[in-house]
């Protein structure tokens, strides 16, 4: 195992004599992906309020809930999740490698790059220039500027990639270089085809392949590259199973993209397309099973991690909720359920389990975990930290159960044929418990920018163990 | 190991064709037999709606579309159309109807694929979210003057509705440019299959 052990020194390179790891580079994504995640987190909150019939903007056609609902889903696509998880590949691929990225100027340019390309996207959305593909509703003009910038981030971080010869790579390395082929491939796809080629029913499988490939293609192998580098990290024990992993990177490979067309089952796409879609959505079962046995092999006999180490805490509680959105997602996607649960609100708390609860959690517990490393101090609040687990934890889970009683209800009162707007006042009450429980996730993100806030603001430590001569911090 | 690597690299991008091959390619060259049509072909007269509107808001049919003919009609739900993603109303309101859950008794004839294959469905505006009713059957079901109201302010009419105001379809309290053509747009979906229609349509093919 010695030989893929992700826990390489850290020393300058031998070859170019840089440092491994750019931590301004890392900082600064850090802080685009917490603007962002708060310009989604309001936008969310006020689309929420709509449905409790407050209209925070009367009338503002910049504002509209309908925009700011595409400014939410878009903007933590591409702006919170997309740069949280660029500012852990450029901390953790050197690390893995012994390599720095190709170019301190070229990160430096797919930052701002990909900034503007959000915030053009987001000017463009609020506008009225969407696109009218789902998350992909950044506007056509901004579309090929996101694979330019896809392309430039590709080659820094496949440089170092590439250079490993000597031995084999590990699994994190093959889920971030698999990324960074699927998501260009992913996104001109979903982005181009339906928009410009491909009408109706086609167009739809297309863009139910585009939906689930850009969550299955790039945000989970990116979210899971990352957990088996710092969970055996920061349990300082190797993950159980090498071949277990690599059973899940290719069961992950093969059967995720094939579950595409159960966005939109029912419809007129031919159902022998539905049918597959069902058959493989229940394969991918088999492939979480064996992800979450090996992370939870691992963590076995280092259970009180869960307790002393906060970003443990946060990983695993995610891999939970990992483990219960994909069982749900096994009997949802089937057709039967369908019926009922299909254009409810149980699909959006599915959602925002899958995006908080898991890729969410997992990037603020690398935020616990690398944040004081990257500014060279220690944390301000250790307490706020475990304050933000708890308002997050508790927030997404009522949120989830709540939705999906709603979904429930909902469902049951279209069958049924009850008048239209029943199923707006039956829904009340559990809209109102959503906008609540959203209102608490976004206290414990304000808590959690405060106290990063203030750690960086907090005199440098004493110690000659700053920022630059700090040399195991793995 | 060097010669595993990109062999396992072509291993990768085939999962990303297979799943394309089978959950894209396949379905789409399966429809691809039902004639494409141009907003030209599809549309050839104004719908009765269009007209009503130029009845209703003389000063601003002309003002914004002149003449209410074919032409404008088309222009109307081409703008219709845009404003209707814009807005993003698909993300609130579907546009399928599914053969279960007694959606042919609230809706209207189930969907099937041959009524996509044209210009406004490129791209497709299925949706995946009902906070709203569906719309593909809308045609018809309300009166311009309801849709007007409604945008103004949906809960004049629906005191129940979540929906937004949508006051920057109107000059003052009459619809405008994009006001008119959200209302034409809207009464235009599914026109081809409101019950007279597909009575129509069966008559036409029995006469063959």
């Amino acid at each position: 195992m010695s030989a893929i052990s992700p826990a390489v020194p850290l020393a300058p390179s031998r070859t170019t004599g840089r440092p491994l790891v750019e931590r301004p580079v890392i900082k600064a994504h850090f802080i685009a992906a917490f603007v962002f995640f708060f310009a989604s987190l309001f936008s969310g909150l006020f689309f929420a309020l709509q449905f409790s019939r407050i209209y925070p903007f009367p009338g503002v056609e910049l504002l509209s809930p309908g925009r700011l609902r595409m400014i939410h889903t878009n903007g933590i696509a591409y702006g919170f999740l997309m740069n949280a998880f660029i500012a852990l590949m450029y901390w953790i691929v050197p690390r893995v490698t012994g390599q720095p990225v190709l170019s301190r100027k070229l990160s430096w340019f797919v930052f701002w790059v990909w900034q503007a390309i959000v915030g053009v996207a987001a000017i463009g959305i609020l506008g009225g220039r969407a696109q009218g593909i789902e998350w992909g509703e950044t506007p056509t003009f901004v579309d090929p500027f996101v694979l330019i910038g896809g392309a430039f981030l590709a080659a820094n971080i496949a440089t170092p990639i590439l250079k490993v010869r000597d031995k084999p790579l590990y699994v994190t390395l093959w889920y971030f270089s698999a990324m960074l082929v699927w998501l260009p491939l992913t996104y001109a796809m979903g982005n181009f085809v339906p928009q410009y080629f491909v009408p109706g029913a086609g167009g739809a499988a297309i863009t139910g392949l585009f939906i689930h490939d850009l969550v299955g293609l790039t945000v989970t192998p990116l979210g899971w590259g990352m957990m088996y580098y710092l969970v055996p990290v920061i349990l300082k024990k190797p993950i159980w199973s090498h071949t277990l992993s690599l059973a899940g990177f290719w069961g992950l490979a093969f059967f995720y993209p094939l579950n595409g067309v159960h966005h939109f089952f029912w419809s007129p796409i031919p159902m022998y397309a539905q049918y597959g879609a069902v058959m493989s959505t229940i394969a991918v079962e088999i492939v979480v099973f064996t992800v979450i046995v090996n992370f939870f092999m691992t963590l076995r006999g280092r259970g009180d991690a869960l307790r002393t180490e906060l970003p443990i805490r946060w990983f695993f509680s995610g891999m939970a909720m990992y483990f219960l959105t994909c069982l749900q997602c096994a009997f949802q996607a089937t057709l039967t359920v369908q019926k009922v649960i299909h254009f409810s609100d149980w699909v959006v708390g599915h959602a925002h389990l899958v995006m908080f609860g898991v890729f969410g959690s997992w990037i603020l517990g690398a935020t616990v975990y690398v944040w004081p490393k990257v500014t060279a101090r220690g944390w301000w609040s250790e307490r706020l930290n475990y304050w933000n687990w708890w308002l997050s934890t508790l927030g997404i889970l009522v949120m989830f159960f709540d939705l999906m009683a709603a979904g429930l209800v909902q469902g049951y009162l279209w069958q049924n044929l009850a008048p239209w707007e029943q199923s707006l006042i039956a829904s009340m009450p559990f809209w109102h418990i959503r906008t609540i429980s959203g209102i608490a996730i976004i206290t414990g993100q304000l808590l959690q920018a405060f106290n990063m806030w203030m750690t960086a603001r907090s005199a440098a430590p004493e110690s000659a163990l700053g920022a630059a001569s700090q040399p195991a911090l793995v | 190991m060097e010669k595993l690597k990109y062999i396992l690299f072509f291993a990768g991008l085939c999962c990303f064709a297979l799943a394309g091959i089978l959950s894209a390619v396949l379905p789409v060259a399966h429809l691809s037999r039902i004639p494409y049509q141009k907003l030209e072909q599809l549309v050839t007269a104004p719908s009765y709606e269009f007209l009503d509107l130029a009845q209703r808001y003389p000063d601003q049919m002309s003002k914004y579309y002149g003449q209410a003919d074919a032409a404008s009609f088309r222009d109307a739900l081409r703008l219709g159309r845009d404003t209707y993603i814009a807005e993003a109303c698909w993300h609130c309101h579907s546009q399928f109807v599914r053969p279960v859950s007694n959606e042919d008794l609230r809706f209207g004839k189930v969907s099937w694929a041959g009524e996509y294959m044209n210009e406004m469905f490129l791209p497709h505006l299925f949706g995946t979210r009902r906070v709203g009713p569906d719309l593909i059957r809308e045609s018809g079901r309300h009166g311009n003057d309801w849709h007007a109201a409604h945008f103004y302010n949906p809960s004049l009419v629906v005191p129940t509705s979540v929906m937004p105001r949508y006051s920057w379809f109107f000059d003052g309290e009459r619809p405008n440019k994009r006001g008119l053509a959200m209302i034409a747009y809207v009464q235009w979906l599914g026109s081809w299959a409101t019950p007279e229609a597909l009575a129509q349509q069966e008559r036409s093919h029995a006469a063959k």
